[in-house]
């Protein structure tokens, strides 16, 4: 049974171990030749908005040129401030994550696992995915204020979701039959937990942790414009209102930044610790 | 329990009055099943004869059956699929679940000895379908099992490959005097391999009859073709 569920699609796991096809297929003809046709678009973009930028065409104060953007973020890293947003923002995140993602984790392994915990957890759960997160900031701020609190439970409500509906699927999706063989090799209900029920769910958890980020800069970018006195939003938030249009580009560029990095070290960490999906790694 | 004749061994199997119902199907109605040490039993049956149900009722996978299945501690299950877990390398499948000491080099021997040393470092999807089941076979004899259940081990390989396992079957058995219980619907198979044939026929068995001819057997043996057409009779396959 492979459930989507809202954002959280379960991973493309390879249905059962007899299956072959999981060798990667062939680059169609031509596409390597074809490579270099790819970046033209966007510089020659960039190029348009420098020109069009610099001659006038484009008011500073509504789209400053992107060499101003790169150089404001030049003067922010000199003196230090961006560094001590970013850490701000970052710590937010990683909280939120913490805590969001753990309960995701236990609730959708208790609700995967447990007959019991599946009629108990899930319904609740199901109900509560209906709400748009972001939609709770008016009663969020009423419930635990306009302080930190706030900003760690957007993140935590936002990652909660994947993690959990992924958790759940990738229990659910295990194969019946590894875990019958393991248990007529001896093993007991924590060894199967460990050697099969585990790496069996791995795929569908990093698909649900990369959701969950992706979920936690969205939420932290919200949270954040509501009266933060640090971090990248505060930062994009203050300029507005000095007029800095280039820090608040550089802001957006941060949190873009921040999105591709961690979705890029999650993919090298799945790459590693999935390599008996591909049999890819050597000796 | 009565007590046995002089000269009769104790099973290493013994099933009395098994019963497995699907809802309102009757698949199992009543199997009474032992299996001496040492030997090789092969059970056959049309498909859906529950022949499968059955094993796995003897192998203690099905709760829900009735009956009464007295099994030895030390058994190994070898199914149609290979059922290697996929994120184990080669050697951590047969070793799994195994603890003490010495466990990596049991490991590697029961591997030497499916022909597959060289490939303890693959993943279970680097191998071909034949060398997969090896593997699975290493993983139930590293056990070193009293008895073996076998669910059509070979039924998902090519011809070639399938008398090749058969071959292996009969050495290893041959080296280990494990008892079996070969699930199979190939005739040939059977007598090729076991010391008896049992066939299940709308949830009982309905024939037990034992394979006299001398090892090693060939399907060219006299004799052999006899048998197979009896079997086939009974398995309700007209000439």
């Amino acid at each position: 049974m492979t459930t989507a569920a809202g954002t959280a699609a379960p991973a493309a796991v390879p249905a059962h171990p007899l299956d072959d096809a999981d060798t990667p297929a062939p680059a169609p003809p031509g596409r390597a030749g074809r490579r270099w046709q790819r970046p033209i678009t966007p510089v020659v973009l960039f190029g348009v908005w420098e020109t069009a930028a610099r001659t006038g065409l484009l008011p500073p104060h509504k789209l400053p040129a992107p060499s101003d953007v790169l150089a404001a973020g030049w003067r922010l890293s000199g003196d230090g401030t961006l560094l001590v947003h970013l850490l701000d923002s970052l710590q937010r995140a990683a909280i939120g994550l913490a805590v969001g993602g753990g309960l995701a984790l236990v609730l959708g392994a208790v609700a995967g696992l447990l007959r019991i915990g599946d009629d108990l957890v899930d319904p609740p759960v199901q109900m509560a995915r209906m709400l748009p997160h972001l939609g709770l900031v008016p009663l969020l701020i009423i419930w635990v204020g306009i302080g930190e609190e706030l900003k760690i439970t957007l993140v935590a409500l936002g990652s909660f979701f994947p993690i959990y509906f992924n958790t759940y699927a990738g229990i659910r999706d295990i194969d019946e039959r590894l875990v019958e063989a393991a248990r007529t090799c001896g093993l007991g209900q924590l060894a199967r937990l460990r050697h099969v029920v585990l790496p069996g769910a791995l795929p569908s958890l990093f698909l649900g942790l990369r959701l969950a980020i992706g979920a936690a800069w969205l939420s932290l970018v919200v949270g954040e414009q509501v009266n933060a006195q640090t971090g990248i939003g505060f930062l994009m938030m203050e300029a507005r209102e000095f007029a800095q249009t280039d820090v608040v580009l550089l802001g957006l560029l941060v949190y873009a930044l921040l999105g591709l990095l961690s979705d890029l070290a999650l993919r090298i960490a799945e790459r590693r610790t999935l390599s008996w999906r591909r049999g890819l790694q050597a000796r | 329990m009565a007590a046995r004749p002089a000269g009769e061994v104790t099973p290493v199997l013994t099933a009395h009055g098994v019963r497995r119902s699907f809802g309102p199907t009757v698949v199992l109605d009543g199997v009474d099943l032992a299996i001496r040490p040492g030997e090789v039993v092969a059970l056959l049956g049309g498909s859906g004869s529950g022949k499968s149900t059955l094993l796995r009722i003897l192998a203690g996978l099905d709760a829900d059956a009735a009956g009464l299945v007295d099994r030895p501690k030390d058994l190994a299950v070898v199914f149609q699929e290979h059922r290697l877990l996929p994120w184990k390398r080669v050697l951590d499948n047969v070793s799994l679940g195994l603890t003490g000491p010495g466990v990596r080099e049991r490991a590697l021997a029961a591997l030497e000895e499916v022909g597959l040393r060289g490939r303890d470092t693959a993943w279970p999807v680097e191998l071909s379908g034949g060398q997969a089941q090896r593997v699975a076979v290493a993983r139930a004899l590293v056990r070193e099992p009293a008895l073996l259940l076998l669910d059509e081990p070979f039924g998902a390989l090519d011809a070639l490959t399938r008398l090749r396992m058969q071959q292996l079957f009969n050495r290893l058995r041959d080296q280990h005097g494990f008892a079996a219980l070969l699930v199979t619907h190939d005739v040939e198979e059977a007598l090729l391999l076991a010391d008896r044939t049992l066939v299940l026929e709308d949830g009982r068995l309905v024939e037990d009859s034992p394979v006299t001819l001398p090892r090693p057997r060939t399907p060219d043996d006299p004799g052999f073709g006899t048998l197979r057409r009896h079997l086939l009779d009974r398995l309700g396959v007209a000439a």
